[in-house]
């Protein structure tokens, strides 16, 4: 959970200093991050029904969603995500010129 | 198939509709590069952190065993094709109209239904 919240401080003040308006085109963010996400919860829940990887339930809130997968992985994939889409329009906010690319003007 | 298959497999097809399905590639661009050189020392002072206090831990026969700050290896895969399967997508509605413009959350594409 700490992680997460590092996260989130680490890279939403992007949305209040450059005004990068992320949060503000949520349907954008909802439908760029949801059919990614599904497919890596796909493989998490595989991965943890496989027992590549496992929690030290100790150490989390110790809430599990559906498929065994722990309240903190479903946050992290709607989470880091987001921050990505906002470190990239912080970059191209910063070196605009790199925009142009974007839509190919 | 183990770990290193599947973080193989997602680097790959992330790499590839990246390439070839979308058609504005990210790997050929600047602003992808600049955003993955800043968000890779995040993710291993995040990866370090779950793994060194034992908060996420992996069966040893499920990773090749290369750790790079503690962390597996094949969490660089896994990070990478989360990152620009995201990115690619967020380009792709971009293109699209949706949603262009930080100030308003109107998309401005008449083909764009909303």
């Amino acid at each position: 959970m700490a992680m997460l919240i590092f996260t989130v401080c680490g890279s939403f003040w992007l949305e209040i200093v450059f005004k990068i308006g992320v949060l503000r085109r949520i349907k954008r963010v909802a439908l760029s991050v949801l059919p990614i996400s599904a497919c890596f919860l796909a493989w998490d829940a595989y991965a943890i029904s496989q027992g590549h990887w496992f929690f030290d339930r100790e150490q989390m809130l110790g809430i599990v969603g559906p498929f065994s997968i722990p309240l903190e992985e479903y946050l992290f994939f709607i989470v880091v995500p987001m921050a990505a889409i906002m470190t990239i329009e912080g970059v191209t906010t910063v070196k605009p010129h790199w925009r142009k690319d974007e839509f190919g003007e | 198939m183990i770990y290193s298959d599947i973080a193989i497999i997602a680097f790959s097809i992330a790499v590839m509709a990246d390439l070839f399905l979308f058609k504005n590639s990210l790997l050929t661009r600047p602003a992808f590069w600049t955003s993955y050189a800043i968000i890779l020392p995040f993710q291993f002072i995040t990866n370090w952190w779950l793994t060194s206090k034992n908060i996420v831990m992996y069966d040893p026969d499920a990773i090749v065993g290369l750790r790079i700050f503690s962390a597996p290896a094949e969490d660089l895969l896994f990070g990478f094709a989360l990152i620009l399967g995201v990115m690619d997508m967020w380009e792709f509605w971009g293109r699209r109209g949706m949603q262009r413009d930080p100030r308003s959350s109107k998309s401005k594409d008449k083909n764009d239904k909303n």
